[in-house]
């Protein structure tokens, strides 16, 4: 994924300092309990420690076994350490911006008082001006200033916020850089935007998503499975006349249960939670993570996702009679004072395919006559020359005016172009038409890859746009999306998730503005942009801190990430028990029946170093597989059947062998150096 | 929950009428209408009286006589009690008693060894075949003591060897019933 | 083994593979309650059955009331069984052998045993049952039980077909329907081709015929054991006759196999030869009881909508069905190294390989294919002793009932039996592919899960634990009969074949004790019910779900890989769960038998 400015270093050393201390913290049996299964290891490790001096068997052995069932207790808590500490190292950067700071409130009869940030309350009026920090999240009433927002955003370039409109809000401990502002205190102390956001990074609110809900389940009913099949196996073995010690049998109970995954489910969900904060985006809720994942309907704003931000002119088609080079002219003179992105894109169109240059004008005494509602022209009067531009039906009321009429090559080149989805500009010179001037919108540069890789995920991409829907359509079809919404209104983009919903799709939607807030609330995962008003950040559950709409698409991807890590490492630990069965079973009644060393395939040296080694492999695979709990398991835009087939093989068959191999090589190692 | 109760009632009685009595009922009128030989059993007579039916083995024991399996029901080939011998693959008991067939039916064929389901007990107990090669293995032991020859005897085993059914279903076998009859019928004229 | 042999198992498949597509759309239309050929018939009879008994067939029913109304169903027909157990010296009727009341304990096993379609038999049939008990007691039960296995199987398609419902069917049509349209006259034509096999069909008392030899028996005592007189030498008898057990056998043998009931009306089921008395019936039994489970797979693809996904299904039992029966074939083949001087060679004159407990006519193949067949479906008759069988080959119709009965299945109850490994296997690998697993355009949720867990829950809860309490206490053990691991397997097979509601056993265990009578009723019980509740908990809540329209990014269900997928779950989790006590039983006994050791 393209944004990695923020990742840390898996074993950033003094994560895992604190990691190991909270390991040990975490071992209170009252968090044990919400995690099945490494509470039955817990308890089966008290239950080896209790009769460590009272059992006959070999004491060297007894003691290594309780040892590694404490490893694997704690290796599991400093997983879900390690996760929570990374988070918390990311809420450290965040909590720097909070720092204190004086505000001027403004008081009701007019003047101000300088309070203590932390004072303020919802509601409360404060001015901040240039190099002061805004003391709380807010909403701009008055003014207009440019605010360095990289203490959340990490980006540098200045943003321009001011009152009314979408571009009204402003977060606490981000700084004005020029001109004032008097904003309104939106929140209140301890739960800004910040304060939320550093509580969730920290996982302090974490809740048990759906999915891990019904994991748990999963995983509890497994460990009562093997919690039967090991204490059956007691009676069982003393009818063949060959009763087991209770460390074999809790060592092998230990292997069993799916200590991998339940070591590391709590660490994988953090973990999403991080990733998505390192890609600068801000969940309320780790169910909004994944439901992202679930997403079957993106709904994308063309303007600034699916295009660049404006349109630029592509193309001068002249009129018969006129050469390219005449109106290429006329076009560039028109737009030289035209500072609006289009205008600027005709004097370059006109300069890169023509030759011409910009030219002063002030020595030809130009009139430029600006862009009127009424008129809906502009142009410049020089030399005699009296240049327009404008939308055609403007064009030909003020040729209609001067008598003439629009050619009819002309017209027919302006519905094509209409029809092609461009906007067409049409230029007239002393009431002639000279041609018309192409302005298509741009789409971004990699767009049309990243709606095929959504196609093969089975997500439908929906354009929603102002445009008309011939423009749409062409767009549309530019770009590869699936679908249009054209002429939106807020309401049309609220009956469309509301179909879309009716069909049981989940649907993903980003806004900014205040009128996007209830399609936002109704989308099931709604990204705000951090740009946009208050009303739109409260009403989505999640957050883009750097504005930038295409995220969306990054956002499912690390939903889907999300869900595949956990299943893959629930697979990995159910195929990794056929091979601890293979390494116990034959150890514990090899002595009684000799005949049953066929079944120990791996040709382990000992019946101790047997079980030994299946036990430390167990306790060791979960801190092998911390790294790809945190980072997530590699992720890929293709269909599900692709999907499975990958995953399958990797940790289903993986998982079978993988254990094999390396309860082969620790049964080498321990017995190389004598400790079995 | 009453008037479900009350269906329960109810349907329990229907269904018992129409399936534990009306269907039977119906399969057996129609069955001896239509296969009145094969519904009753399929008895043998001989000299008007039954002497069993072609399906249930029976025990031989006489050197004449081909020898049907070991049997398990009741006391051995009880058509009433029918069962096998339940013994498992390493139970002693079994090996022991293979190991006294063995040897009884090696007395004939010293060394040779014996075709595996003369020396082991049938499911029903009441298995009425043998495996070609079992009634071979007797072949020259019934025939020296009916005083026949032997082509003879091998003769009469082919005639009455059942092929698999349709050429593909079961296994070849011999009725040891029927072919002890038929010896009986050509020794006596 | 032999060319023979494969040819029989293959184009069994494939007769299999064939009625699937016919049966399965007629299925779904009676279902469905479209018309079929056999309104005209069965309409009236429906219509009337209904008038008697106050149904409402339009009545649609949530999960609770159906689950209610088939516990009411099956507990009054339960108590109707051990009513007429304990009384059929009493009832003037079909008791020519003038046999005796069914002792309580025994009559308590064999209502539960029957009605919960285990057919679990602590007796002999011929000796125990008389004619009325058994067409009016457990005949009937066959029938009864089964079309309830079916009415379940269709309630849960429902659930998974509907959308946004609160109701699964109505249980008493559901029922009745099975009945009428599906077992009853598929029983009339199979009961008439068994006689014409030579399975006998009649209400006469006993044949006694003339011996052709009488045999000399050694008597035996009054304390059961063979008389010996004073000189040391047995005290012989003369035998001269021969009693030949009748009855109406056929119209009880079909349903028996239709059903997967597996009841025999002889102690010797199906190996008896009047229960089973050629080749080609024995090759019928074997179809029957595969039909109707495979055609539901074909029901289930239909009703849902997902043709293809009944099909995956299917490719995973038929997998199943290859593993297991090849296993066994191979095993029984092989023969058993401890007998010498004895030929277990195959050859065109004889079947060769382990012969003790099955019967001449049908051989290794035919046998060993029956064994795989009646276990795959929670059938559980048989046609040779799987005690006799060689440690391998009995460990397949073990560890067939111990993967739920699942390749085809009970009727009904297998198909929601795979069911069950299909949501389990939906969601452990449909989060690997990112998203909320999805089952056919449900999603698959917490309380899925949960209720998936249980059914998974309670049946190695009940074997397990049962067996572990006979193998270490007197009870259990002192009915062993063969020592060493066979014993523990035979304990354990025992408890199986309960919970999973098959009934066939390894036969050598003395199951009419008070011990097994009244824990293996419980068992049956407690396999059967238990497991239903859970599984129509699924279907209601399943029914109520939006529907999620499939996309590429949607868990696939109709690929060779979720077949794969679906055959690895099974094996995965039955394996983990029972490889301890495999290991001291069937495999330990294997690895004894190869090394030369008995018991």
């Amino acid at each position: 994924m393209a944004d990695k400015k923020k990742s840390k270093a898996i074993w950033d050393v003094k994560i895992v300092r604190s990691a190991i201390l909270q390991s040990l913290l975490k071992l209170n049996p009252r968090k044990m309990m919400g995690n099945p299964v490494m509470f039955v290891v817990e308890v089966g490790s008290v239950v080896t420690t209790l009769l460590l001096f009272r059992a006959h068997s070999s004491f060297s052995f007894n003691l290594q076994i309780t040892l590694w069932l404490w490893f694997t207790v704690l290796f599991a808590n400093f997983a879900e350490a390690m996760a929570e500490g990374r988070g918390k190292a990311q809420a450290e950067t965040l909590r720097k911006a909070r720092a204190e700071t004086m505000a001027r409130r403004l008081l009701p009869g007019g003047g101000e008082e300088m309070v203590a940030s932390a004072k303020l309350r919802s509601g409360d009026e404060v001015l901040v001006v240039a190099g002061e920090f805004i003391p709380g999240d807010g909403e701009i009433f008055e003014g207009i200033a440019s605010v360095d927002e990289s203490a959340i955003t990490g980006e540098s370039a200045p943003v321009i916020r001011e009152a009314g409109g979408d571009r009204s809000a402003v977060t606490g401990g981000t700084r004005v850089l020029s001109d004032q502002i008097k904003v309104r205190i939106t929140s209140d102390p301890g739960s800004t935007f910040l304060d939320r956001m550093i509580a969730l990074v920290e996982g302090a609110e974490r809740q048990k998503t759906p999915n891990e809900i019904a994991l748990n389940i999963l995983l509890a009913g497994l460990t009562i499975i093997f919690l039967l099949a090991v204490v059956t196996l007691q009676p069982f073995a003393i009818y063949s006349g060959s009763p087991q010690t209770v460390f074999v049998l809790v060592s092998l109970l230990v292997c069993l249960i799916p200590t991998t995954i339940g070591g590391l489910l709590s660490a994988i969900g953090i973990a999403g939670m991080d990733r998505l904060v390192q890609h600068n985006v801000l969940a309320m809720s780790g169910r909004a993570v994944e439901a992202a994942g679930d997403v079957n309907t993106l709904l994308l704003d063309k303007t600034g996702t699916i295009t660049l931000g404006n349109r630029q002119a592509s193309e001068f088609i002249p009129a018969p009679g006129i050469t390219a080079a005449q109106m290429a002219d006329a076009a560039q003179l028109s737009s030289l004072a035209d500072e609006t992105p289009e205008g600027r894109s005709i004097v370059v169109l006109a300069k890169t395919q023509y030759g011409l240059r910009g030219r002063e004008l002030a020595a030809h005494e130009a009139v430029f006559v600006p862009f009127t509602a009424q008129t809906r022209m502009s142009g410049v009067n020089l030399d005699g020359r009296e240049i327009r531009k404008g939308a055609v039906d403007a064009i030909i009321k003020y040729l209609q005016q001067h008598g003439t009429v629009l050619p009819k090559d002309v017209q027919a080149s302006v519905e094509t172009i209409a029809r092609s989805g461009g906007t067409p500009l049409v230029v007239a010179e002393n009431r002639r038409a000279l041609g018309v001037i192409h302005l298509k919108d741009i789409v971004k540069g990699g767009m049309r890859e990243r709606f095929t890789q959504l196609r093969a995920m089975g997500i439908k991409t929906v354009m929603i746009t102002g445009d008309n829907p011939l423009t749409a359509a062409a767009i549309s079809r530019e770009a590869g999306v699936d679908d249009f919404l054209a002429e939106a209104t807020p309401k049309d983009k609220m009956d469309l998730i509301r179909r879309e919903q009716a069909e049981g799709k989940l649907v993903a939607m980003t806004g900014d503005g205040t009128n996007d807030a209830p399609a936002l609330a109704q989308a099931d995962v709604g990204v705000a942009m951090n740009s946009g008003t208050q009303a739109a950040k409260e009403a989505g559950n999640m957050v883009d801190l750097d504005s930038n709409p295409t995220k969306l698409i990054e956002v499912v991807e690390i939903g889907k990430q999300l869900l595949m890590t956990r299943g893959a490492l629930t697979t990995f630990s159910i195929a990794n028990d056929v091979a601890k069965y293979f390494a116990i079973i034959p150890a514990m009644f090899a002595a009684t029946f000799p005949v049953l060393n066929v079944l120990n395939i791996m040709h382990l040296k000992t019946p101790e170093s047997a079980v030994l080694s299946a036990v430390i492999f167990n306790a060791l695979i979960i801190i092998a597989l911390v790294p790809l709990a945190l980072r997530g398991v590699a992720y890929r835009a293709r269909s599900a059947e692709a999907l499975l087939r990958r995953n399958l093989l990797i940790y289903g068959v993986g998982g079978l062998i993988a254990p094999f191999i390396g309860i082969k090589l620790i049964d080498v190692l321990i017995t190389g150096i004598h400790l079995a | 929950m009453k008037k479900h109760l009350v269906t329960s009632v109810l349907m329990t009685i229907a269904t018992t009428v129409l399936l534990g009595i009306l269907y039977p009922l119906v399969v057996t009128a129609l069955a001896q209408l239509v296969f009145p030989d094969q519904a009753n059993g399929q008895l043998l007579h001989r000299n008007g009286t039954v002497v069993g039916s072609r399906l249930i083995g029976q025990a031989f024991v006489g050197p004449g006589y081909f020898h049907s399996r070991p049997s398990n029901a009741g006391t051995g080939y009880d058509a009433a009690n029918s069962n096998g011998s339940q013994l498992g693959p390493t139970n002693h008991a079994l090996i022991d008693r293979v190991k006294g067939d063995v040897a009884a039916n090696q007395a004939d064929h010293p060394g040779q060894a014996v075709p595996v389901d003369l020396v082991t007990a049938s499911g029903s107990g009441l298995d009425p075949d043998i495996s070609p090669a079992a009634a071979e293995f007797q072949v020259a032991r019934v025939a020296r003591e009916r005083a026949l020859p032997e082509a003879d005897v091998r003769r009469l085993v082919q005639e009455h060897t059942t092929a698999r059914q349709f050429g593909l279903l079961g296994e070849p076998r011999v009725n040891v019933l029927e072919l002890n009859l038929v010896l009986d019928d050509l020794t006596r004229r | 083994m032999t060319a023979n042999g494969w040819i029989q198992i293959i184009v069994f498949l494939g007769l299999i593979l064939a009625v699937t597509k016919p049966l399965g759309i007629f299925m779904a239309r009676v279902f469905s309650r479209e018309r079929t050929f056999l309104d005209p018939v069965m309409r009236p009879v429906e219509r009337l059955l209904y008038r008697m008994t106050g149904v409402d067939e339009d009545h649609e029913m949530r999960w609770t009331e159906y689950a209610l109304t088939m516990l009411l169903f099956s507990g009054v027909s339960m108590l109707l069984l051990y009513a007429i157990e304990r009384s059929q010296q009493l009832l003037p009727w079909l008791n020519p052998q003038h046999l005796p009341a069914v002792a309580p304990a025994l009559a308590f096993n064999t209502a539960a045993s029957f009605t919960t379609n285990t057919n679990w038999q602590n007796y002999g049939g011929e000796s125990t049952m008389s004619y009325l008990t058994q067409m009016v007691g457990l005949a009937y039960h066959n029938f009864a039980s089964a079309a309830v296995g079916i009415a379940l199987a269709i309630a849960f398609i429902r659930g998974i077909a509907r959308r946004e419902k609160e109701t699964i069917g109505n249980f008493w049509v559901d029922m009745t329907r099975a009945t009428l349209w599906l077992l009853l006259p598929m029983c009339v034509i199979g009961a008439l081709l068994l006689v014409s096999q030579g399975v006998v069909q009649n209400l006469k008392p006993y044949d006694t015929v003339k011996l052709v030899e009488p045999q000399q028996i050694q008597k035996t005592g009054p304390d059961g054991k063979p008389m010996v007189g004073q000189d040391g030498k047995p005290v012989m008898d003369t035998v001269a006759t021969q009693t030949i057990a009748q009855g109406p056998v056929a119209s009880q043998e079909a349903i028996k196999e239709l059903g997967t009931n597996g009841g025999g009306f002889f102690n010797a089921n199906s190996a008896h030869p009047f229960e089973n008395p050629t080749p080609f019936s024995n090759y019928l039994e074997m179809f029957f009881i595969f039909a109707i489970p495979a055609g539901l797979t074909y029901t289930l693809g239909r009703m849902t909508g997902s043709q293809r996904h009944g099909w995956a299904v299917w490719a995973a039992m038929a997998v199943l069905f290859l593993t297991g029966v090849t296993t066994a074939y191979w095993a029984e083949a092989h023969g058993n190294p401890l007998l010498s001087g004895v030929d277990q060679r195959t050859s065109l004159a004889q079947p060769g390989g382990n012969m003790e407990g099955k019967e001449v006519r049908f051989g290794i193949a035919d046998s060993t294919l029956f064994a795989t067949i009646t276990t795959d479906a929670s059938c559980g008759a048989i046609n040779g002793w799987h005690d006799s069988y060689t440690p391998l080959g009995g460990m397949v119709p073990l560890v067939n009932i111990m993967l739920s009965e699942t390749v085809f299945g009970g009727v009904g109850a297998g198909l929601y039996g795979i069911l069950i490994y299909v949501v389990l296997a939906v969601f452990i690998a449909g989060l690997m592919v990112g998203r909320t697993p999805e089952y056919l355009g449900k999603k698959i949720e917490a309380y899925d899960v949960k209720m998936a867990m249980l059914v998974t829950l309670v049946f190695p809860f009940i074997i397990l634990v049962l067996t572990a309490i006979s193998s270490v206490a007197g009870f259990g053990t002192s009915s062993i009969s063969n020592p060493g691991p066979h014993g523990l397997t035979q304990i354990l097979y025992a408890f199986t074949s309960m919970a999973g509601n098959n009934g066939s056993a390894f036969g050598g265990l003395n199951g009419n004790t008070l011990w097994y009578n009244t824990a293996g009723a419980m068992t049956m019980l407690v396999g059967r019910f238990f497991m239903i509740i859970p599984m129509l908990a699924i279907a209601g809540n399943l029914a109520k779900k939006k529907y999620v329209p499939p996309s590429l990014g949607t868990f696939p269900v109709t690929t060779p890989l979720f077949t794969v997928l679906l055959v690895g779950v099974i094996l995965i989790v039955g394996a983990l769960t029972f490889f301890p006590a495999l290991s001291l039983g069937p495999i330990l006994e294997h690895l004894q038998m190869v090394a030369g050791k008995t018991f």
